[in-house]
């Protein structure tokens, strides 16, 4: 096969692809849309369900990673401050920095990784054991049984496990800058002084932004697993390799926007 | 009798391959009828079209009397059931609530009825002690049964069953063969089924068609005994005679 043979081949290959990928996306919006004519389409018990195993069930590993998180933050911050007598502000520093980046970045790649995985893994084992093509058959459509309350669900969880992954994080950083001989009482109060309504909507809006994200890049590799012996294990890693990508480029276009309108640019410390 | 599926002049397989050309052939309401082949020949590929999972490539498919397209698709679901190879059971659901999923979807009655329709599906399979079993915890021939029930519970006028005997030990094949004709005698429904087991095809079909993979085509059709007996074909006389045929 020649160069050019090749390379059209793969051009034919990832524009099917896509479009694939545009008609289930498509499919989902359509669907979720038409939910408000008729919500009683809505399976609210398969969404709790789903709500409950990325809440409640990913909230150890998030309080976890965002208490880490907090403790690295203050020390390495706190260090350099401290030579400029200035460590009392590693907590103003702390609240930005987990309030409108780092809570809902580092909860959403828990998420990715925890819940996204599985949806992609549940979904692509129900379509290899030809249950996806019973559901079809039986009228109900995938996107809508399957998809929506898994989506819904991440877009809902999000926003609490971020408030969890946030309030861990400035609790270990409070006890990394007690050791460090700052009162706990100065640091919360730096925290009050450098946090705003604002700020924090901004990093729960941003939550469930990236809830739906992985939500929906999940269910739809899940969805679109080949029925093969490793389907199951590709659609799964793609999922969350995609979703920790569109995650990055969202966060990435939101920032440019922020700061080109001005928006919530300015802080108190 | 009156046919309920017509298919004329129908290329089957999936954009880029087709795998059976020309295929002509009807299922009248009420019959038992095969699709039979050897593994690969394109048996399932054919189901699929008729179930509305796949579009034909050419030709002309009814169901019903109704072609698949996005207006027809929703009626056409209605009136038919399938019961897939692995059973296809919600894994997620006990038995009873996998046969409750549809009429609680498409019917208007209450719980208490839907539950009195589920129980009936499930004894007429003869699965009404393992309505409160998972999926998991039942076995293969039980899961087939139960994915009928399922199947049965919107009374469609059609039933696909796509291997019923696969995986299954010859008793328990056996005993989902006399489940089918049970369920013809009992419902006047009809079945369409995929199989290459010799021994289901003798005992439930009616009739059967016949594909080869070599010749990308529909290669007999009629009722089992005249496949057998009257065939010229050697396809044909080699499957009959010898068992199924690989390739």
């Amino acid at each position: 096969m020649g160069l050019f043979e090749r390379v059209g081949r793969a051009t034919v290959g990832w524009l099917a692809d896509a479009r694939e990928r545009m008609a289930l996306l498509g499919e989902s919006v359509v669907s979720g849309l038409s939910l408000i004519v008729r919500p009683r389409q809505f399976r609210f018990g398969d969404f709790l369900l789903a709500f409950q195993r990325a809440s409640y069930g990913g909230l150890p590993i998030t309080l976890c990673i965002g208490f880490l998180l907090g403790v690295i933050l203050a020390f390495q911050t706190a260090s350099v401050l401290k030579s400029f007598g200035v460590e009392t502000f590693v907590s103003n520093m702390l609240a930005i920095a987990l309030f409108r980046e780092l809570g809902p970045i580092i909860t959403a790649v828990i998420l990715a990784g925890r819940t996204g995985s599985s949806f992609a893994a549940e979904i692509g084992t129900m379509k290899v054991n030809e249950e996806l093509d019973a559901l079809t058959t039986m009228g109900l459509p995938p996107v809508r049984f399957l998809v929506l309350p898994r989506v819904a669900a991440a877009i809902a969880a999000m926003p609490v496990l971020t408030i969890f992954a946030e309030l861990a994080g400035l609790v270990g950083g409070a006890i990394v800058l007690q050791m460090m001989g700052v009162p706990t009482v100065v640091f919360w109060r730096g925290v009050s002084t450098s946090t705003t309504v604002y700020m924090i909507c901004e990093g729960l809006t941003k939550g469930a932004l990236f809830g739906l994200l992985v939500g929906l890049i999940g269910c739809l590799a899940g969805v679109r697993t080949e029925s093969s012996s490793d389907g199951v294990g590709r659609s799964t890693t793609s999922a969350v390799v995609w979703s920790i990508v569109a995650i990055t480029v969202t966060d990435g276009l939101l920032a440019v926007i922020t700061y080109v309108w001005g928006i919530g640019m300015s802080v108190s410390l | 009798m009156e046919p309920i599926i017509e298919l004329e002049h129908v290329d089957a397989g999936y954009p880029g391959a087709v795998i059976l050309k020309d295929v002509t052939f009807s299922v009248a309401r009420g019959e038992v009828f095969i699709l039979l082949g050897g593994s690969g020949c394109g048996k399932t590929t054919i189901m699929r079209h008729l179930i509305g999972l796949n579009p034909i490539l050419g030709g002309k498919l009814t169901v019903a009397g109704m072609s698949w397209g996005p207006e027809t698709r929703d009626a056409l679901f209605r009136k038919i059931g399938v019961m897939y190879q692995s059973g296809a059971l919600f894994g997620s659901m006990t038995c009873l609530e996998n046969v409750l999923l549809p009429l609680e979807e498409f019917t208007r009655m209450n719980a208490s009825e839907r539950r009195e329709r589920a129980m009936e599906c499930l004894k007429a399979v003869e699965m009404a002690d393992a309505a409160d079993k998972m999926p998991s915890e039942i076995s293969g021939g039980m899961r087939k049964r139960a994915a009928i029930a399922r199947a049965l519970a919107l009374e469609p006028e059609v039933l696909f069953l796509d291997e019923p005997s696969a995986g299954l030990d010859p008793i328990t094949s056996s005993a989902l063969d006399d489940l089918i004709l049970k369920l013809k005698e009992e419902t006047k429904m009809t079945f369409v089924v995929v199989t290459h087991e010799l021994p289901s095809i003798f005992k439930i079909a009616d009739r059967a068609a016949m594909f080869d993979k070599a010749r990308h085509g529909m290669i007999a059709l009629g009722t089992p005994q005249e496949l057998k007996e009257t065939s010229e074909d050697p396809f044909v006389r080699k499957f009959f005679n010898r068992g199924e045929v690989h390739g």
